[in-house]
């Protein structure tokens, strides 16, 4: 025994266990783990069934009833939310923004807390109270079907002053922000459009109609991606190339000035 | 005029041929003669004009590319090209054709980029030799005439950059000229008329972009290349000014001939310059218009300010509170706009343009200067002109806060408020640490002087006692800190003459006084041979005598001790230093 | 007379020592290696030549990626055009640079010599010989006994310019109607469109929350489209009429929905980021913040007056339709907006 032990008994067998028992964890939870939240958006109002419905009144009374009321009416921490549809739900729920972490003007995105199939359920719910926008379909978000051109003219008079030329976002006033768009989904796009969460206006589809959201996502979808000149330093204008001209040109010239008057060795 | 080659090849025969004709028609030996080997003094700071030269230079050669190319026109036309946000929008000639040049003409975005980059990096060159200038005091006779060439030069350059950026005809400069046509108008009587005279009408008009190509390419050039000239040729005239240094002096030049190693160093930075902006526009992406689009008095975009040299405008404007309007009888004068736009720039070029009279009244020195300064050595100076820059700092980070304000997750609110309190603050703040800390560098000198360079060697004495040895300085170390002067606040005749009558200039004669002392009260004077000798004699009487006979505000250095000094066998020159405690 | 600072040092150092120390002369530097040894001279020489030769192979390469390489269709093929035309040129010039100064540095001779300077002013022989030169010519003119001439003549170059100026700066301004600034191209019954499509605007298109970028319909017709709509601009925000404190013109607004000149007062940017949760308007050039639910005045900001408001009314179809033009000059201050 002693001996059959002692061949067993490698110095590195913990280690190996250790290794094991991680991959073991981590594959199971892999496989059993709800999916990744967000990735995909939840499917139109119009499929949401009662039990939906019903799943998504529990979830809202556990997240969200403690701002926004028990009969989703408001108080005084938030808006009521009779007649916001399932668009604004989508959006608020899937880039993470709600639940919100503290009171404020800004409700940053941050990592998603539900899965698609909650949101979709919590969406329905919503949806339920009262008619307001419903989430769009896939086709009406498509960029490849969008004019960026006819988007550009509407970006730039509508969206450009908060979100910069181009989405690279921008500041408003007291501390809040317009964010970047270039990472949002076109879903999340058309319906921050049509609902108009916190500081932004709503573009409901009488100002800005479907198709020239649609051109507006594809204009988006366009940018955010090479630009021709090289680096883009951010697209954040005028004054990141000036201090990248004093930073990396006259850093270099100066280094290069100090060499060349630098008696040679 | 032949050479001393024993058997002259083909291309020395031509060369002399060449030199013969030229010389017969122009007397061109007198010249070559003078400037062959004429002596240029050498250190890396004196490249950084010229950096803002050839970056001129450059400016000129992209330029002349991209006029090749560029419609200065603001007729409407349709964009048809390989950019899909852009295809069949109406937009002016003058920005249709940038995007041909940047889209479609190969090499175009390339030059258009050098270019831009070129014209940033101009303007900071200018800065930064300006600063070298202000603070080895390089300004001073007879040099300020030169000095105020380079500063109109400062002023064509921000000229220049704001007409050229403006061409492209796109929403971000177009609401840069919009800014400028409402600081126009708000100029008392005659604002509105200079409105339509430069604009040739309403705004935008369509008289602008073609007037601007014209200033941009002849007019302020023009003035450039003249003012360069000239700022060159009195650089020449004047022979350029060296660093301090052994065997350096007001009456002499110490340095390298103009050929070879002039010729070449200015010909290989003209290349070095150039392949630095070649290096940024080949990398870096600058003023990407089509991401703007054409200009439309409706649209703006998050992120609107100015090339960096223009920020501390946008600065000023952006600090300003709102309430200073008024209205006289049926004329309205916004101060809210005037001030910050005229008034407070106004002032600190005025303080830029006239520091060298400034100083020269205070000093009452009218001896010609070609040694320079080390920026301790005038501590008002330096303080003042760090001063000035922090003034101008916080404009330009005045004029980014909206996006220090997204960039950290600020107000941009409390950013402005801060902002306000430090334009006053900060200058201050900065004069009175920049001086202490010129003292202070004066000071260590000084000590330095007296005793020698800390080696880290210490020695034991039988008797018990530690010192650390210290090595004196060699002649020409010792040198490069005694050899300035110590200038003292000038001392002005009495108020009344013999007779008791009060003289005519006394009160002009005070102010000067007062200003002097301003400058040069507070002093540390560079040590003297008889102040060295006593450091080095045995006792500490002799030292502090020497010492206290100075002036009583004079802040002088260390007390001495006594007692034990100890030789460095190494030593060549005096032979004793010794550690005080200070 | 200035303070004399050299004697009273000599005094109190009773003599003994000079009172500045002498300076010790030109310094020579030490040898280079490349003075010394001439292995090392040579090394020099080959990086030079290397130096050279990597702008030889630069060359090479930007005239192969000019022809290769145009700019394309893509912002890809755009960027790769630009970066190796770039990068060829950066080693075609810092090359020829860095191989002319590093020569420079380690090759050619480091000696200093010294030149003396000569003072500027010119010496009294000579100021003398200017003076006179000048009082000759002077005296040869006879200007100073025929002193009409001399008023006659600085009157008549100074006037001389005006036929130059005069046509330059008065033909500069177009028709100098600076009054055109106080009226936009509003008028009763003008339609409010979306910018920049031009499609005109229902009431009922704007839900409370929303706003809308607005021009007169009829831009497009106008002489002077740019012109025009550089003053006609508006902002359009609907709001709870609870939430509406106060118009700048009382009745101008219309159920709620409020029309505000979209041109800053302070220098003239179109002001634009609305924050639908504080009814504040927010110009991004310079940061005045305008409060719509309140007449729009300043509450922050370099601004001084609130925004100019359009009346406007719902016609018989239900669009927004102007009832006039602004009751007061939109944009910027100029001297004479209240005349």
């Amino acid at each position: 025994m002693k001996a059959l032990a002692a061949r067993r008994h490698d110095r590195r067998a913990p280690v190996v266990l250790l290794l094991l028992a991680l991959l073991l964890t981590g594959g199971l939870y892999a496989v059993f783990a709800p999916a990744p939240a967000g990735a995909t958006p939840a499917q139109a109002a119009s499929t949401a069934t009662a039990d939906d419905v019903a799943a998504g009144k529990a979830l809202f009374q556990a997240n969200c009833a403690t701002c926004h009321g028990p009969a989703a009416t408001g108080s005084d921490a938030a808006p009521s939310l009779i007649g916001v549809g399932a668009a604004a739900v989508d959006f608020q729920v899937g880039t993470g923004r709600m639940p919100m972490q503290a009171n404020g003007p800004q409700a940053p995105a941050k990592p998603v807390q539900f899965n698609d199939e909650q949101i979709a359920q919590l969406a329905a719910y919503v949806a339920s109270l009262g008619d307001g926008p419903a989430i769009p379909s896939d086709e009406q978000v498509d960029p490849a079907l969008g004019d960026p051109a006819n988007g550009m003219a509407l970006f730039r008079t509508n969206c450009a002053m908060c979100h910069n030329a181009i989405g690279a976002g921008g500041a408003l006033s007291g501390g809040k922000f317009a964010p970047n768009l270039w990472d949002t989904t076109p879903t999340h796009l058309y319906e921050a459009m049509l609902t108009g969460p916190q500081s932004m206006p709503v573009f409901n589809d009488a100002i800005i109609t479907p198709d020239e959201k649609r051109d507006i996502i594809a204009f988006i979808d366009q940018q955010g991606g090479a630009a021709p000149g090289g680096l883009d330093l951010g697209s954040l204008g005028p004054v990141s190339e000036g201090l990248w001209a004093w930073v990396v040109g006259i850093g270099l010239l100066i280094a290069l000035a100090v060499w060349g008057g630098a008696k040679s060795s | 005029m032949t050479t001393t080659t024993s058997s002259p090849t083909g291309a020395a025969r031509a060369a002399s041929a060449t030199a013969d004709y030229l010389d017969q028609r122009t007397g061109i030996g007198h010249a070559v003669k003078y400037f062959a080997r004429k002596v240029f003094p050498d250190h890396w700071s004196f490249m950084l004009g010229e950096i803002a030269l050839y970056s001129f230079v450059t400016l000129i050669l992209s330029g002349i590319f991209l006029t090749m190319f560029f419609v200065p026109s603001m007729g409407e036309t349709h964009y048809e090209g390989p950019w899909p946000s852009l295809n069949g929008v109406e937009m002016s000639e003058a920005f249709s054709s940038t995007l041909r040049l940047s889209f479609e003409v190969r090499g175009g975005l390339l030059m258009r980029q050098i270019h831009h980059w070129a014209a940033l990096i101009f303007m900071a060159s200018i800065v930064v030799h300006m600063m070298r200038v202000f603070f080895t005091g390089a300004f001073r006779k007879p040099r300020e005439i030169n000095w105020v060439v380079g500063f109109v030069l400062l002023i064509l350059g921000l000229a220049a950059g704001f007409s050229g950026y403006s061409l492209p005809d796109d929403v971000l400069s177009g609401n840069g000229l919009r800014i400028t046509d409402g600081v126009v108008k708000a100029i008392p009587i005659i604002g509105s008329y200079t409105s339509y005279f430069i604009f040739g009408g309403e705004f935008p008009g369509h008289d602008l972009i073609p007037r601007l190509f014209t200033v941009h390419i002849l007019l302020v050039p023009g003035l450039i290349l003249a003012l360069i000239g000239l700022h060159l040729v009195l650089m020449v005239m004047h022979k350029h000014t060296q660093y301090p240094g052994s065997g350096r002096s007001d009456k002499n030049v110490v340095g390298y001939p103009a050929l070879p190693v002039y010729v070449a160093r200015l010909g290989g930075n003209f290349f070095l310059v150039f392949g630095i902006i070649a290096l940024l526009a080949g990398t870096m992406s600058i003023n990407p218009v089509w991401n703007y689009g054409p200009y439309d008095p409706s649209p703006v975009s998050a992120g609107a300010q100015p090339d960096w040299y223009m920020l501390f405008l946008e600065g000023a404007l952006r600090l300003m509170p709102g309430g200073a309007e008024f209205v006289i009888g049926q004329y309205t004068v916004p101060l809210n706009v005037i001030i910050p736009a005229m008034v407070v720039p106004g002032i600190l070029f005025t303080l830029l343009a006239l520091y060298p009279f400034i100083e020269a009244f205070a000093t009452g020195d009218d001896r010609e200067h070609h040694v320079l300064d080390r920026p301790r050595n005038r501590p008002f100076r330096t303080a003042f002109g760090v001063s000035l820059l922090m003034a101008f700092f916080i404009l330009v980070l005045a004029g980014s806060n909206d996006l220090i304000a997204t960039h950290f997750h600020l107000s941009i609110n409390d950013i402005t408020w801060t902002f306000r309190v430090l334009l006053f603050v900060a200058p201050w703040l900065a004069f009175v640490i920049t001086k202490r800390i010129c003292l202070g560098l004066q000071r260590k000198d000084r000590e330095l002087v007296l005793h020698g360079h800390e080696t880290g060697r210490i020695v034991r004495f039988a008797s018990g006692e530690y010192i650390e040895v210290h090595k004196p300085l060699d002649a020409h170390e010792r040198w490069l800190r005694v050899q300035h002067e110590a200038i003292r606040p000038l001392e002005i005749e009495p108020a009344e003459d013999s007779r008791g009558v009060r003289r005519k200039g006394y009160r002009r004669d005070t102010m000067r006084r007062r200003l002097s002392e301003l400058f040069y009260e507070d002093r540390v004077e560079p040590v003297t041979p008889a102040e060295l000798a006593a450091a080095q004699a045995h006792g500490h009487g002799a030292h502090e005598a020497v010492e206290a006979g100075h002036g009583p505000r004079e802040l002088a250095s260390s007390a001495p001790g006594g007692g034990q000094h100890l030789v460095d066998p190494h030593d060549e020159t005096a032979p004793e230093g010794r550690n005080h405690t200070v | 007379m200035s303070h004399d600072n050299t004697t009273d040092v000599a005094r109190r150092s009773a003599g003994e020592h000079p009172e500045r120390f002498d300076d010790p002369g030109v310094h020579q530097p030490n040898p280079r290696l490349s003075d010394l040894d001439e292995k090392h001279a040579k090394k020099a020489e080959r990086q030079v030549a290397a130096l050279f030769t990597i702008s030889i192979v630069g060359t090479i390469v930007f005239v192969w990626a000019y022809f290769a390489l145009p700019p394309g269709e893509t912002p890809e093929s755009m960027r790769l055009s630009n970066i190796v035309l770039g990068l060829a040129l950066t080693c075609i010039l810092l090359g020829i640079g860095l191989a002319i100064v590093h020569w420079a540095k380690t090759l050619m001779s480091n000696k200093e010599y010294v030149e003396e300077r000569h003072p500027q002013r010119s010496d009294d022989e000579t100021r003398a010989g200017a003076i006179q030169a000048l009082q000759d010519g002077a005296a040869d003119s006879g200007i100073s006994r025929r002193g009409a001439l001399k008023g006659a003549g600085l009157t008549a170059l100074a006037l001389f310019p005006l036929s130059i100026v005069l046509p330059l700066i008065g033909n500069v301004g177009e028709d100098w109607n600076v009054s055109k600034f106080k009226h936009t191209m509003w008028r009763k019954g003008t339609r409010l469109a979306y910018d920049p499509t031009g499609r005109p605007i229902k009431a009922s298109d704007l839900t409370i929350g929303s706003i809308a970028h607005v021009i007169p319909e009829d831009l497009h017709e106008a002489e002077s489209p740019l012109d025009e709509k550089a003053k006609a601009v508006v902002l359009l925000v609907r709001m709870d009429p609870r939430d509406l404190k106060s118009e700048r013109e009382p009745g101008f607004g219309f159920d709620g929905i409020v029309a505000y000149s979209k041109i800053c007062t302070h220098v003239g940017c179109p002001v634009a980021l609305y924050e639908q949760q504080t009814h504040h308007l927010l110009c991004p050039c310079h940061q005045s913040t305008f409060d719509v639910a309140d007449g729009a005045k300043v509450v922050f900001g370099p601004a001084k007056r609130p925004l100019p408001q359009l009346p406007i009314e719902v016609d018989a179809e239900g669009y927004l339709v102007a009832r006039g033009d602004f009751v007061e000059p939109v944009g910027p201050t100029f001297w004479e907006r209240l005349t």
